[in-house]
Formats: C-alpha cells, sequence, structure tokens
C-alpha cells in the first residue's frame, strides 16, 4: 500500500451537543467518496480539513507536513460545494481568474491558463456571461475550472452533484474523472448517494454519528454486512 | 385539460376580496376626480405658474438630496456594523434603528429641535466653548436633518441585512481563495451593497417626496415648502381649488413615475438558498480599522438616540400635573384613541379580505388585489385629505363627517402596511390547508374557526397593531380635517407649539412616545423571526 498523503489523526470537534472525533488516511491520487447519514459529520469533517473549522484537538498531516493550523487559502486543496461556488456578480472568466490571483489581474500567460481551464470543461464560449446565465451544470463545470487553475492537488467536494438532473450528473462525473487521470488529483468527494459513491471512488468511507465507521474499497463497503448502522443507511 | 374543482371556498374569499378592492378603488378615485373637477374651476390661481415650478423644484431636490445622504451615510455605517458582528450592545442598537420608523414625525420634529433648534442641547454645550451658533434649524438643513434622521436607520436595515444574507459558501470560498481585505470588499461586500443603493435611493427619495409634516414643521415660507404643503396652505389658507388640483396631479404624476422606477428595482438578483453554516468571516477578527468603525458606529447611535432623549430631556420638564388635569387632553387622548382603532380595524378587514383574494388567484388577477392594497403609494394620504375635504365643505356636512373621513383615510393609508403583514400567512395558510380542508368537506364559518382563524390570528393582530401605530401619530390628514371638535394629540401637541406653549407641547410630545414605544415593543414582540429587526 501507498504512504498516506492525508492523514487526519484524533481530530476532535465539538458542534452543538455533538462530539465527533475522526481518523482518516487517504492515500496520494485516491478518489474517496465520504458516504453517510445527513448529521453524520460529513461536511464538517471536510470543513475541518479545509480549514473553516478548528479541531479542539488533533492533528491533519498533508505529505508529513502538519497543516492543522494553517490558513484555508495556505492548504494545498480547492473546495466545491453543492451551490453558491461562484460570485453572482463576476462573470466566468473572472470566477475562474480568482484561483490564481485574488485580484483577478493576470498576466497573459495566465490569461492562457484560463482559456485553455474554461476550454477543457467545454465552456470556452461562455467566458463573458455571468453565474445566473448559466445551468446549474455549467455553473459546475467554472468551478472545476477554477480548480484546475488553482493547482492544487486535493479536492474536496460537498455534494456537487446533489442540486443537478441525472443526465447532468453523469457528464459531470465523466467529466470529473477525467481531469483527475490528466491531474493526478487525490479527491475526497461527500454524498448521501450510494450511487455517486459506486459510479466515482475507489474508496468508500461510512460515517455515523461523528465517527468513521469503515473505510474500504467501494465495491467491498456495498457488499459489507457487518456494520448494522451502514445496513439500515443503505435499506 | 382536466376539469378543475374548485371549491366553494374559493369564490367566497375572491367576493369579500374584490368587494374590497372595489370599495379602496372608490375612496380613492372620488377624492381625485373631485380635485380634477376644480382643477380648471373658479377661484383662479392666486399664484401663478412661478410658484408651482418653484414647490416643485423644491420638492425634488429635498427629496433628492435627502435620499443622497441617507444613502451615502448608511454604506459605511451598514459596513462597519456588519464587519462588527460581536460588540456590547449591538443588539439594543439594531432595536433604537427601529424607533424613527414608528415615531410621529411630529415628535421627531420636536426632539431634532431639541437637540438641534437655538436652545437646543447642541448649542448649551458648545456655547460655553465659544463657538459661533449652530445654523437654524429651519429651512432647508433642517429638513434634511429631520430626513436623514428617519431614514438614515431604514437605508442602513437594508444594506446591513444585504450584507448578512451573502452566502456562507462566499465567504468560505473567500478564504480559500486567500482574498485580503481589499479583495473581500471588492469581491464580495461591495458588489452586494450596490445592488441594495438604487432601491434604497428610490424608496427614501418616494417617503421624502410625500413628506409633509417635517417640511410643514421645519420649512414653510415660499422657499421651502413642498406640493404636500402647497396643497394644504391652497385649500385650507388661500381657499384656492384649482391650484390645490393642479399641485395634486403634479403629486400623483411625480408618485407614478417613481412607483415604475421602484417596481424595477424590487426585481433584484435572487440567490439560492444558502447553507446553514457558520462561515468565517475573514473581515471580522480584522482589528486593523476597529477605533474607526467605533466611532462610525457611536456616531449613527447617537445621532439616532439624541433626539430621542431630547424629547425625554424636555417632556419630562411639562407640568404634568396641570397637563393631565385638562379635559381637552383627554378629549384628544380620547379621539386618537377611537380614530386608531377603528382605522386599524378597518385595514386590517380590508387586508384581510384582499390577501384571501390574492392567496386564491394569480397573475393578474392577484397583482390587481394587490395594486388596490397599495394605492396610497400612487395617491397619498394626503391627496386623498384634500380631495374629501373639498367634497365635504362643499357638498356634505364637514361637522358631522370629518371624523369618519379621518378614519377611512388613515385606514387606506396603513393598508400597505397591513397587507405586507397578512399576505405572506394567507397563502402560506392557504397553500398548505386548501386541499385538505376541501377534501374534509370543512366550509364556510367552520373552516374559518379550524383552520384559518388559528392558523391567521397571529399575523392579524400584528397588521392591526402596525395600523394603530401608524394612525396614532399621523399628522396630515387631521391637520385638513381638524377642529375645535375633533382634535387627536398630534394636532394638540402641533396647537400648542402654534401658542407658544412650549412646555405642554413637549409634555404631550412624551406622552406620545411612551405610548409608541410600548406599541414598537409589542409589535417587535409578535414579529416573527424573519421580520425581526436583529
Amino acid at each position: 500500500m501507498r504512504a498516506p498523503v492525508l492523514e487526519v489523526k484524533g481530530v476532535g470537534f465539538r458542534y452543538e451537543d455533538m462530539a465527533m472525533e475522526f481518523d482518516l488516511a487517504v492515500s496520494a491520487g485516491e478518489f474517496l467518496a465520504l458516504m453517510g447519514p445527513s448529521g453524520s459529520g460529513k461536511s464538517t469533517l471536510l470543513s475541518l480539513i479545509a480549514g473553516f473549522e478548528t479541531p479542539e484537538r488533533g492533528e491533519i498531516l498533508w505529505e508529513g507536513r502538519d497543516i492543522t493550523l494553517l490558513k484555508p487559502a495556505e492548504r494545498p486543496l480547492s473546495i466545491m460545494f453543492q451551490d453558491n461556488n461562484l460570485f453572482a456578480h463576476l462573470d466566468v472568466r473572472t470566477n475562474v481568474a480568482l484561483g490564481i490571483e485574488p485580484s483577478a489581474r493576470l498576466g497573459p500567460k495566465d490569461e492562457k491558463r484560463v482559456a485553455a481551464a474554461l476550454e477543457r470543461v467545454g465552456l470556452e464560449n461562455l467566458a463573458r456571461r455571468l453565474p445566473g446565465e448559466l445551468s446549474g451544470g455549467e455553473r459546475q463545470r467554472v468551478a472545476l475550472a477554477r480548480m484546475l487553475v488553482r493547482r492544487k492537488p486535493l479536492l474536496l467536494l460537498d455534494e456537487p452533484f446533489a442540486a443537478l438532473g441525472p443526465g447532468l450528473k453523469k457528464e459531470m462525473i465523466a467529466l470529473l474523472k477525467e481531469i483527475r487521470r490528466e491531474n493526478g488529483f487525490t479527491i475526497l468527494l461527500v454524498t448521501h448517494d450510494p450511487n455517486d459513491a459506486r459510479a466515482t471512488a475507489e474508496q468508500t468511507a461510512f460515517m455515523h454519528d461523528g465517527r468513521i465507521l469503515a473505510k474500504r474499497p467501494t465495491q467491498e463497503m456495498f457488499a459489507t454486512t457487518d456494520i448494522p448502522e451502514l445496513s439500515d443507511y443503505l435499506g | 385539460m382536466a376539469q378543475r374543482h374548485e371549491p366553494v371556498n374559493r369564490r367566497q374569499g375572491s367576493t369579500a376580496a374584490w368587494v374590497a378592492a372595489a370599495g379602496i378603488a372608490a375612496l380613492a378615485a372620488v377624492p381625485v376626480i373631485a380635485l380634477a373637477a376644480s382643477a380648471g374651476g373658479d377661484g383662479g390661481l392666486t399664484l401663478g405658474a412661478p410658484y408651482i415650478a418653484r414647490v416643485l423644484r423644491f420638492t425634488v431636490l429635498q427629496a433628492t438630496l435627502s435620499a443622497l445622504i441617507a444613502t451615502a451615510l448608511a454604506i459605511p455605517l451598514a459596513h462597519a456594523l456588519a464587519k462588527r458582528q460581536r460588540f456590547p450592545g449591538r443588539a439594543l442598537l439594531l432595536k433604537l434603528f427601529a424607533v424613527p420608523l414608528g415615531l410621529p414625525q411630529l415628535v421627531a420634529v420636536l426632539g431634532i429641535i431639541a437637540v438641534y433648534g437655538r436652545q437646543g442641547i447642541l448649542n448649551d454645550i458648545l456655547a460655553p466653548v465659544g463657538t459661533a451658533e449652530m445654523p437654524s434649524v429651519f429651512g432647508l438643513q433642517g429638513i434634511l436633518l429631520a430626513h436623514v434622521f428617519f431614514n438614515l436607520p431604514l437605508a442602513v436595515r437594508f444594506i446591513l441585512t444585504r450584507l448578512e444574507a451573502i452566502p456562507p459558501e462566499n465567504w468560505r470560498l473567500a478564504a480559500s481563495l486567500g482574498f485580503r481585505s481589499r479583495e473581500v470588499f471588492r469581491h464580495l461586500k461591495w458588489p452586494h451593497m450596490r445592488m441594495t443603493l438604487p432601491g434604497v435611493f428610490a424608496l427614501i427619495f418616494m417617503l421624502c417626496i410625500t413628506s409633509f409634516t417635517v417640511v410643514l414643521t421645519l420649512g414653510g415660507g415660499p422657499h421651502a415648502t413642498t406640493l404636500e404643503v402647497a396643497i394644504y396652505q391652497a385649500l385650507r389658507f388661500d381657499l384656492d381649488p384649482a391650484l390645490a388640483a393642479r399641485l395634486a396631479a403634479l403629486q400623483i404624476a411625480l408618485c407614478a413615475g417613481l412607483l415604475l422606477i421602484l417596481q424595477r428595482f424590487s426585481m433584484m438578483v435572487a440567490m439560492a438558498p444558502a447553507l446553514r453554516a457558520r462561515a468565517p468571516r475573514p473581515d471580522s477578527g480584522d482589528r486593523k480599522g476597529r477605533l474607526g468603525d467605533g466611532l462610525l458606529i457611536l456616531s449613527g447611535a447617537l445621532f439616532v438616540a439624541l433626539p430621542i432623549a431630547g424629547v425625554v430631556i424636555d417632556g419630562l420638564k411639562a407640568d404634568f400635573l396641570r397637563l393631565l388635569g385638562e379635559p381637552l387632553l383627554w378629549r384628544a387622548a380620547g379621539f386618537s384613541l377611537v380614530i386608531a382603532v377603528s382605522a386599524a380595524g378597518l385595514a386590517t378587514l380590508a387586508a384581510a379580505a384582499l390577501a384571501s383574494g390574492i392567496a386564491r388567484s394569480r397573475g393578474l388577477k392577484a397583482q390587481s388585489l394587490r395594486i388596490t392594497g397599495n394605492l396610497v403609494l400612487l395617491v397619498p394620504p394626503l391627496i386623498l385629505a384634500a380631495g374629501w375635504f373639498l367634497i365635504l365643505h362643499r357638498h356634505l356636512d364637514p361637522i358631522a363627517l370629518s371624523p369618519y373621513a379621518v378614519v377611512v383615510i388613515n385606514a387606506l393609508m396603513a393598508l400597505p402596511f397591513a397587507l405586507a403583514v397578512i399576505e405572506p400567512s394567507f397563502r402560506i395558510s392557504f397553500q398548505m390547508h386548501d386541499r385538505l380542508a376541501a377534501s374534509l368537506g370543512l366550509e364556510g364559518l367552520a373552516r374559518f374557526r379550524l383552520v384559518e382563524w388559528p392558523a391567521l390570528r397571529s399575523s392579524l393582530a400584528l397588521a392591526a397593531l402596525v395600523a394603530v401605530l401608524a394612525s396614532l401619530g399621523e399628522f396630515g390628514v387631521i391637520a385638513f380635517f381638524g377642529s375645535q371638535d375633533l382634535v387627536t394629540l398630534p394636532l394638540l401637541l402641533y396647537q400648542r407649539i402654534g401658542s407658544y406653549r412650549f412646555n405642554d407641547a413637549a409634555g404631550i410630545a412624551l406622552l406620545l412616545l411612551g405610548l409608541c414605544l410600548v406599541l414598537s415593543w409589542a409589535i417587535e414582540r409578535r414579529s416573527p423571526a424573519s421580520l425581526r429587526t436583529s
């Protein structure tokens, strides 16, 4: 087995009256689905890794380096939410450009990178549009293009397909897999839909009540019968 | 297409709505027709076209400046308040900012004179320092001061609400993309603030175009008169209905144009529903600028609090023993109460009828019912008062009918507020219960008792309270119809100022302030969380 690139070690966090405790190891280039009922702590785990929340104890390592207390922008990752991934008043090109430089003022070389990223996700003709003029699927592809120009090795995806219809979701998943193959991203995908995990991830972690109960190869996870919470969840 | 079953109740609700709408339209149309009929009539213009042009110019000028100043000051203040989410007294400050809107305009004007006037608190403080006297609180500067006092808090609340509605994901993205405070402002906060500005400006402009009490008391004279004050003077003092009619036509045209503009701005970008998540605010921990923000917030708080404090301080000096022994005060209080309660009852009934109709229909029908409920935005209460004043004095018995006219016009004035409170809950209740009630065969009174009343009574009560508050402090309409036999508290207050009995005026102002604060407090307590200030 490859050495883990991301390690979450004994990370404790309390939200309202729910005490959570996370341990997780992810190897380089892995596509891991985080699955579990709502309120099981999936998004909280992502927020801790992204740096939006600070753990009460424990540490988060990237390639062996402690990143627990780094600011969100200093971490080697990009994040995508279900919605509101774009600034509604900025056009598509500018939203992508923000991934390179917060002022969105770019030199010619970086402009080319933005154009290339938009072409890669098939939106090269929509660069001047505002997010409100795009479909839900197109908006998520803009966010994906921004992840491309950011060149951060870890992608955190928080239910990015939840607002998409089945056809768009399928397209988006295919695009995501290609982009991952080309760039060697490590991906954590939060989802409540077992089909998303089946369609994308080699590994699936099952979360329940603020804990990660198991992490196994996806096929194996869905054949598992020894975790009653998982059996209840899958029905 | 399949035939849709229309429950009996659907039609009943609609009938009541259309009856109410017809009544409202008639009550608004008749005075306009009466005014129009006298436009070319006898009497002639005592003052010519140059006068009308001057009044129109001043009306637009003072409203433009008021809206500009209030909006411009609200931007940094709202920004500072959004940045400083946690400081002692923040919740109290936001409550304080809700006060000016519910304050009778006359009371606020007295408070402003108490602070900024020649004998005001500020001059008392500045006099020993030996500085020059404060500029007069009368004229354009006084009008602007009062208008900013009323509308700055309103603007701040609009902009602040918008800033606080920025989706948490956007804040997280900003953190993740490494925005510095400059970029947070440029990409995140300013675009959201900018979106509100045209609407805020237009709303304040509209409120100031129809401002009567402030201009009558602080302005006056041919150089500081607005259309509404000029209409009042033309009818009550110059007996020149033709002039009043022309001014009224201008005022209605102005309102119509503004409403069209406002309509455009209300269609602002709807944002997707956001995560319920705590988002890090990269700007809130910013220690830099804390002093500046603090000073800004403190000055804003003082600007709003001082005139209110002025009313209290001056009011406490009044001779309450004598004042409370005056039968006239009790008569005025009694009239105020009867008028406010009747007007509120009428407004709530009409709003309920309209809302039930709006809930049961859609498209053009719902829209026209809604427009009828907001008719006073097109024909301001003062124009209604002017028209009915003409009718009563020409064709009917003014002494017997004046109280009814006051009640009806106050009810029309309060109707938009009542409708805004009631309509959402009617719509939701109808969507939730209509099919279930129909399938159970619940109809008529039984349905009202079991389904509508329990679900709607709290919003009806809230609407009634808001309407009571609005008509309790009303002054423009009673200025038209008031007489020795018909005096309300605000009119009595005005008369005491007119006869230089300032102590009495201050005492009455304090009484009114107390009444209105109690009412505001009750309204705040009853408001659903979504309507609350904080």
